[in-house]
């Protein structure tokens, strides 16, 4: 078995597939962030609404395009930081992610490095007319990096593709 | 998986739609192969004994039976162990047997990838391989084709439907553009998703090499033919104890066989006009049905009779593809998150699909298990699925 790829979700990824917590805009976010690209497949957009005086997290959600795991795994970030403080949060790491999802399959992981890159990128936004806090890096950090690799990439192979001779569309085969 | 499938449930209702992947088997096919392993063929075919001449028996008549329907000779059919080994055999072994200086392999560039595979790998030999264009219903570019093929040509493959999005092939036409070109250039088709959807007889047609698969026809997983037009030359590609079959070493799946004999023949008796109807019914309602929806592949006459292929955009197709089995669907989709190499199709970008078009796609395929029951539940639950999918997304009803 050891050469096979296995791709069965874990019951926590189903069930909060079917039932995501904390799904939707958060209409008084003060910071909010997309990670992904319709080209990847993959694009999650993080909504924080964060306590000014002691930085904590009072309120987060999310909204996803994307595979069952990519919902799942936004949903269960958005739960594990609320009420959680500012450096708390920066500091979850995918891995965290998966392991509370019961583990992603391999091919499932980029889900989590995505949530993490949305959600770092949100805090970023958070402190950028502010001062920068002691524990929050100037640089980009790996998962970060990671994260905009994936989306350049992407868009990289598909521009290549868009750029290569394509069939013209036939709008009769689409519906209104 | 038993804790997931609990989390899953069991929906009141099922419709098996990814035959495209695998699927049913015609229950009087599996009594066929039930009664071969129990009774008569459960030996090795090619010994000496009244059992092993029972066997050779069955594996006879299954051949008979597969070569009538194909209108072929039963010497030109090889066994294999499925439809990817017989495109393997034909690309490679002919390659293999090739003592010429034509080195170039033109494969459409919507093949299934047990034909551009192994092509592909026969660059290291030395070949070129030019992948041949499509317009936006997947047909084959015959101008390309009348440029492409010279006398360096050595072989071409082209399947006569399509896999995934169901393009039906002027296959005739292909064929006498790449013979009038170059009269030794081979020409291969992989059959596996023409086989009862169009008529192709092998004997008519100037084919050299086709590849067919039985659990496409609703027989057996694990049993493919080649087919070998006579006196083609052509090297085996596995070594091992030979059994009744110069080309393919090992003891032949008699059961198999004789199951694959048995789908055939119902399979190509069958009317097929109630698939096509509700191929016809589960298009075009979920196409007015549901707002941005694209159809992939032609309509009418030239797709294949139970072909569905559809692209919802602003979802993702393996989300849809979970939601649709939380309600009992099960379908398949060409996103990058279900092909575990993390791309959307090849067929869906060659027919001029972005990537988010591509990543949106459901692929479902009409079987004679389905009937219009079955539809109406599809029809009345993929737009409440796909409404939930897009009110989670940021893109679009968020």
């Amino acid at each position: 078995m050891s050469d096979r790829i296995p791709l069965p979700y874990s019951p926590k990824v189903l069930e909060l597939f079917r039932n995501p917590k904390n799904m939707g805009r958060l209409k008084d976010a003060n910071t909010q962030a997309m990670a992904g690209s319709l080209a990847c497949g993959d694009m999650i957009s993080i909504y924080l609404k964060i306590d000014d005086a002691n930085h904590l997290i009072e309120d987060a959600s999310f909204e996803s395009y994307g595979c069952a795991a990519n919902i799942a795994a936004s949903s269960i970030m958005t739960e594990m930081i609320k009420g959680k403080s500012l450096e708390y949060t920066w500091n979850i790491s995918w891995k965290q992610i998966s392991n509370e999802l019961g583990g992603l399959p391999v091919v499932k992981y980029h889900c989590g490095v995505l949530a993490v890159g949305a959600l770092r990128r949100a805090i970023r936004t958070y402190f950028k007319e502010k001062k920068l806090p002691n524990w929050l890096p100037k640089e980009l950090t790996p998962d970060e990096k990671h994260a905009l690799e994936e989306e350049k990439l992407i868009e990289v192979l598909s521009k290549k593709m868009e750029k290569t001779k394509k069939p013209k569309i036939d709008l009769s085969y689409r519906s209104k | 998986m038993r804790d997931l499938i609990a989390i899953h449930g069991e929906p009141s209702r099922e419709v098996y739609l990814d035959s495209e992947n695998s699927g049913l088997i015609y229950p009087k096919a599996l009594e066929e192969m039930v009664r071969t392993y129990k009774e008569v063929g459960y030996g090795n075919p090619s010994i000496t004994h009244k059992i092993g001449w029972e066997s050779y028996e069955v594996l006879y008549k299954s051949t008979e039976i597969l070569s009538q329907i194909l209108n072929t000779k039963s010497s030109e059919l090889v066994y294999t162990h499925g439809a990817t080994e017989a495109n393997n055999l034909a690309i490679l072994g002919s390659a293999k047997a090739n003592k010429n200086d034509r080195k170039e392999i033109l494969v459409s560039s919507i093949e299934h990838f047990s034909v551009i595979f192994p092509a592909e790998r026969l660059q290291e030999q030395g070949y070129k391989i030019i992948k041949i264009p499509v317009n936006e219903h997947g047909f084959i570019d015959n101008e390309f084709l009348k440029t492409k093929v010279n006398g360096s040509t050595f072989l071409v493959s082209i399947a006569p439907i399509n896999h995934e999005i169901g393009t039906i092939q002027n296959l005739k036409e292909i064929i006498d553009i790449v013979k009038e070109k170059n009269s030794k250039t081979l020409f291969h088709s992989d059959a596996a998703d023409s086989f009862g959807r169009v008529r192709l007889n092998l004997n008519k047609l100037n084919l050299d090499l086709a590849s067919f698969s039985s659990h496409k026809i609703y027989g057996p997983k694990g049993v493919g033919l080649l087919y070998i037009k006579e006196g083609l030359k052509i090297e085996p590609i596995l070594h091992g104890q030979l059994s009744s079959q110069k080309l393919w070493p090992g003891v032949e799946n008699i059961p198999a066989i004789a199951g694959f004999a048995e789908a055939a023949k119902i399979f190509d008796n069958m009317d097929k006009n109630m698939l096509l109807k509700m191929r016809d019914k589960l298009i075009e309602s979920i196409l007015s049905s549901t707002e941005s929806v694209l159809l992939n592949g032609p309509k009418g006459p030239e797709r294949s009779l139970d072909n569905v292929n559809l692209s919802f955009l602003y979802v993702e197709g393996e989300a849809i593809i979970v939601e649709l089995s939380m309600q009992g669907i099960y379908a398949s989709s060409g996103s990058a998150c279900t092909s575990r190499v993390l791309e959307p199709s090849h067929v869906l970008i060659a027919i001029g699909r972005k990537y988010e078009e591509a990543h949106g796609s459901v692929l479902m395929r009409i079987t004679p298990f389905n009937n219009e029951d079955d539809i109406n539940y599809v029809i009345e639950r993929i737009p409440k699925g796909v409404a939930r999918l897009r009110s989670l997304s940021p893109i679009k009803g968020g």
